[in-house]
């Protein structure tokens, strides 16, 4: 039997310390964690940027190191720094390296870094090796060339490599959300579709128990089935909340696709063994003849300005849509003069916060607000024709009115200057797969001494 | 009239990827699921969602009494013109969806 000690979806998000204590007593064989996902968008991966703050993330991983040095055991956290880039990893490592500066033990650290050059990606494409996954954006070499980060998604074999060496923390960059919690299941034997699963389930935490808030389970892996259960004594795992999280951010509920086959749950069984545990069995595993990895890149499509507007006078609030659609047209044919450029290559969006702001033209409803704001996004080639639009139309976004009739008016803006440059506007591009002959192909592995 | 999130535990929507959009249903029993799942034909989550009906990927869970359906992103995540990082507030037209007078 493998156990694993899950602390929570992700590094940063903070777990009950209460609870990983109480899986430490159960004597875990690892402990791995998440550390990324492209759920809050492509900013992160365009700049190698983290989510969370490095003192929280910091504040975080010190328990988890010394959770670790208590039970003697591996640590991993996959996808580090959000985007899982090899800066990303340098950051976990530096970050790693300082709280271990007190430490006198010689502990081992095992980087795999999983970023792609643009060489990498194009040579993937001309030889054939690039597959399009479902929705795929068209790519060509010019879109690969223009990519400011590109990763690829680590599977089991890549940390497994980093296990054999004897690492004692390993830090990897972008791998699949159940890697790190599959790697040492399979490497002792269990069966794919259980390790995988049993990975599954568990890779957000306490998210698939009544109290997601606790951060922490345990996995056992077993021959035949896996069990799960929170170490937070108020929380619960039922076969219910245990099943239901096959849905989560899952296109597909029954399918999982991961480096080298699929999981498939059609046929599984989950029992309450007691009213906190849930045993699992009847997942299956469908190696694919080729290894391949997902891969995920982004690049800068264009540089943003915004601005807030406040409006609360009620007659330019009954008009308002009549007077955004006046005022775009306006700026849009000023643009030519002012700046030599057109509406096709400079953006001006302007997004009505308190009628469809949310859902643009999927909104089907309306009401009388009190008071609306114009979110006006400007999206121009460069950072500095960006700004000087937002600048250009300030005075507009002020004063416009909506008919020559009547007088000026004035609308409010909360802040001074009224415009914020945003930076590139970065976007997702890839959505293929790699195929590999090796899994260790294109991934970078050392192992070193912590403080050498 | 009663709307859809009258009838259901839940609706909830968010990201599969930066591609993909999904919505999990959760019903209330299995014949309620039956209904629900007959009135959601390619034709009415097109109309709601302004993605072409055969590309709606529509997954009946039994033991869980869920419905999910998966579809493309009109505008990719975090692109110019997406307007929501998570995709979470695409549930909001399912719960507002207006049922017939005698469901």
């Amino acid at each position: 039997m493998i156990r694993v000690l899950v602390p929570s979806g992700v590094l940063g998000l903070e777990f009950s310390k209460e609870a990983l204590q109480r899986g430490l007593a159960n004597n875990p064989d690892i402990i791995a964690i998440d550390g990324g996902s492209t759920d809050s968008g492509p900013y992160y991966l365009g700049t190698a940027n983290s989510k969370y703050s490095r003192a929280v993330t910091s504040g975080e991983w010190k328990y988890l190191l010394a959770a670790r040095e208590t039970a003697d055991i591996p640590l991993v956290i996959g996808s580090s720094g959000t985007c899982g880039t090899d800066q990303s990893v340098d950051w976990m490592v530096e970050i790693t390296k300082n709280l271990l500066r007190t430490t006198k033990k010689d502990l081992r650290i095992g980087t795999i870094k999983s970023s792609l050059t643009r060489q990498q990606v194009v040579s993937a494409l001309q030889t054939g090796r690039l597959k399009t996954l479902k929705h795929a954006p068209d790519i060509s070499e010019e879109i690969i060339n223009d990519c400011t980060g590109m990763v690829a998604l680590m599977g089991v074999e890549q940390i497994q490599e980093a296990l054999a060496r004897n690492a004692d923390i390993i830090i990897a960059g972008r791998a699949t959300d159940t890697a790190s919690i599959a790697a040492l299941p399979l490497m002792s034997g269990i069966p794919p579709g259980i390790a995988w699963h049993g990975a599954k389930v568990s890779e957000c935490g306490a998210l698939c128990s009544t109290n997601p808030l606790s951060g922490c389970v345990q996995v056992d892996f077993h021959e035949d089935y896996f069990e799960i259960e929170p170490l937070d004594p108020m929380a619960q795992c039922t076969p219910h909340t245990v099943s239901a999280h096959m849905l989560y951010e899952n296109s597909d509920p029954f399918i999982l696709y991961e480096p080298g086959g699929y999981l498939d749950v059609k046929n599984t069984t989950y029992e309450a063994v007691s009213d906190r545990k849930v045993r699992v069995s009847g997942g299956k595993w469908i190696p694919f003849p080729q290894y391949s990895v997902k891969i995920e890149g982004v690049r800068i499509a264009g540089y943003q300005t915004t601005s807030l507007t406040m409006i609360r006078n009620a007659h330019y609030v009954r008009n308002i849509h009549t007077w955004v659609e006046k005022l775009k047209q306006f700026l849009e044919n000023s643009l030519d003069e002012k700046f030599g450029v057109d509406a096709d290559t400079c953006h001006l969006d302007f997004r009505i916060i308190g009628s469809e702001a949310t859902l643009g033209s999927l909104e089907y409803r309306s009401s009388q607000p009190v008071e609306v704001g114009i979110l006006s996004i400007i999206t121009a080639e460069t950072q500095e024709l960006a700004n000087e639009i937002a600048k250009h139309i300030n005075p507009y976004l002020l004063h416009f009115p909506l008919s020559d009739k009547e007088e000026l008016p004035t609308f409010s803006f909360p802040y001074s200057p009224a415009e914020t440059e945003r930076g590139p506007l970065y976007e997702f591009c890839l959505n293929h797969a790699l195929e590999l002959d090796d899994p260790l192909e294109i991934f970078k592995i050392e192992v070193f001494e912590a403080n050498g | 009239m009663a709307n859809l999130r009258d009838k259901v535990f839940k609706i909830r929507s968010k990201n599969a990827g930066p591609f993909t959009v999904t919505v999990d249903i959760f019903c209330r029993n299995q014949n309620s699921l039956k209904r629900i799942l007959g009135l959601l034909d390619g034709d009415t989550l097109s109309h709601l969602y302004n993605v072409k009906k055969d590309s709606f990927e529509i997954f009946e869970i039994p033991d869980l009494n869920v419905i999910k359906i998966s579809f493309p992103r009109t505008h990719i995540q975090g692109s110019r013109l997406d307007r929501d990082m998570h995709g979470a507030q695409f549930a909001e037209l399912l719960n507002e969806m207006e049922l017939p007078d005698n469901f």
